[in-house]
């Protein structure tokens, strides 16, 4: 059973958000990480880069395989998780307190497209 | 077309694997996670379900001049027992496949082939042995295989199998009377660790891997594990680092290939080798941590001079490295290349492909 934290906004390629006023944490949520096994690097962008909703601004990558990550909202990085880089299992022992990175918020109302926990725990079959 | 299962497939089940495709057959990828399964083989001991391997079983009175016409290695007069690592290659030089003869006696060999190649494999000997004096038989779906691999094997294979293996040197086999069967244990395997393969009927097979496993010495490994063990101490996948195209030269594996007998595919690579190779696989080594993966481009000089053919983080090192195909003024050690992952260019060195050391018995 994945941890799924109430409050958050999740998408269906399995980020996250976690909305601070006028800024947005972004991970990859606990299913996400469970699923790609242990991490191995994260490849982060950096800051003062532009992100938008829908579009890839990293990727995870597993022994195995890198999996893109997509962003949920558009903004710009304000903060990336350094700790990551040396240490990028945090992602799998905790991927909630693990954000990747932090981004104004350029449109706050894209949240509501994106799904609450209840919606993604129905998501992912749990 | 559905994939085939292996005679253990039903232990992977209850073991909890994550299942992929892979050879036509559906493969246990990981039990625990593939780092500490790689770890386990590199420290102890774990068992690998190979039983998607293909086994072909050739005899008759020219059974050695046949096998040696389509073997690059050289067989001839070998003892028995004698185990030989090789390719068959097309007249063109590019590899069919790479395989393992076993010599078992005089008119018997035993030929160990990857299942992705099975058909393929099988038909290209058919289509050979015409002209000799042989009988070809594909006993793929006769045999179970499993491989067992780490420093500790020798030990726990003699002590909780009861099968006596120490006195088998590396790369030689025998058979043992066993149960009403005959089966096959050979000091060989895929990890570079020390370690045995064996070889016998679908329920040996089953109680083979029970025994280890329910034990709890034997750590269950995927193929994930399998890839990243080979990789580390630069042994080729086929299809990553051998191809129909690629041959055994530019593969680094020309002391596999004895051109001073003939063989299919014999001239081709005697005449590459002559004018000198124009592209080979050598190792990188990144500075930074991110993965150059099969498929992604290598830069320098500004213009692509190769291509990546196998890629981790090495788990034994912590270094992101990989095997690469590139234009062969570009392979001298410590050759400043650039390997491109997804947006960015990440800068790196030329290496050796053996990114970790061989820990092998002989």
């Amino acid at each position: 059973m994945s941890t799924i934290l109430e409050g958050l906004y999740y998408a269906e390629s399995h980020e996250y958000v976690k909305v601070e006023g006028d800024f947005g944490y972004i991970g990859i949520t606990d299913y996400a990480q469970h699923e790609l096994g242990n991490v191995v690097y994260v490849d982060m962008p950096d800051v003062d880069d532009e992100v938008t909703a829908g579009e890839d601004f990293g990727a995870v990558e597993s022994v195995k395989a890198a999996s893109d990550l997509i962003s949920p909202v558009s903004g710009t990085v304000v903060e990336v998780n350094e700790a990551l880089n040396d240490n990028p299992e945090l992602v799998n022992s905790d991927p909630y307190a693990n954000w990747i990175i932090k981004v104004q918020l350029s449109d706050p109302s894209e949240v509501e497209a994106l799904m609450n926990a209840e919606a993604y725990k129905a998501a992912i079959g749990e | 077309m559905e994939n085939k299962r292996t005679c253990l497939y039903d232990k992977h089940m209850a073991l909890g694997a994550l299942i992929s495709p892979f050879g036509g057959f559906d493969m246990p990828i990981q039990y625990t996670g593939i780092v500490d399964e790689h770890n386990a083989v590199r420290q102890a001991c774990g068992i690998f379900d190979v039983s998607h391997m293909g086994e072909v079983l050739v005899t008759g009175a020219e059974s050695e001049k046949f096998v040696n016409c389509i073997f690059t290695n050289d067989i001839a007069g070998a003892p028995d027992g004698k185990i030989f690592y090789g390719m068959m290659c097309h007249p063109t030089g590019g590899v069919v496949d790479d395989l393992l003869v076993y010599k078992m006696e005089a008119e018997r060999f035993f030929l160990v082939i990857n299942a992705s190649n099975i058909d393929k494999d099988v038909a290209w000997i058919m289509e050979h042995a015409k002209n000799f004096d042989v009988t070809v038989e594909n006993q793929s779906e006769k045999y179970g295989e499993v491989a067992v691999q780490g420093p500790k094997t020798e030990e726990i294979v003699e002590r909780i199998l009861g099968l006596h293996c120490s006195d088998l040197a590396f790369y030689t086999c025998k058979e043992i009377e066993c149960e009403g069967e005959t089966i096959i244990i050979s000091r060989t395997g895929y990890t570079g660790e020390d370690g045995f393969e064996i070889y016998a009927s679908h329920a040996f097979t089953n109680k083979v891997w029970d025994k280890l496993v329910e034990s709890g010495e034997v750590k269950p490994c995927g193929l994930g594990c399998r890839d990243t063990l080979r990789f580390e101490v630069g042994l080729p996948l086929y299809g990553d680092e051998l191809t129909d195209d690629i041959t055994p030269l530019e593969a680094g594996l020309g002391m596999f290939a004895k051109l001073d007998k003939d063989f299919i595919g014999r001239d081709a690579l005697a005449a590459q080798k002559a004018e000198g190779l124009k592209r080979k696989i050598v190792g990188i080594e990144l500075k930074d941590k991110a993965i150059p993966r099969h498929g992604y481009e290598v830069e320098a000089d500004g213009k692509v001079i190769g291509v990546v053919t196998t890629g981790y983080n090495s788990i034994s090192t912590g270094k992101s490295v990989c095997m690469a195909m590139l234009d062969i003024e570009y392979t001298k050690l410590d050759t400043e290349v650039a390997v491109r992952i997804r947006k960015k260019v990440f800068p790196g060195v030329v290496t050796k492909k053996r990114f970790y050391d061989k820990n092998y018995k002989k």
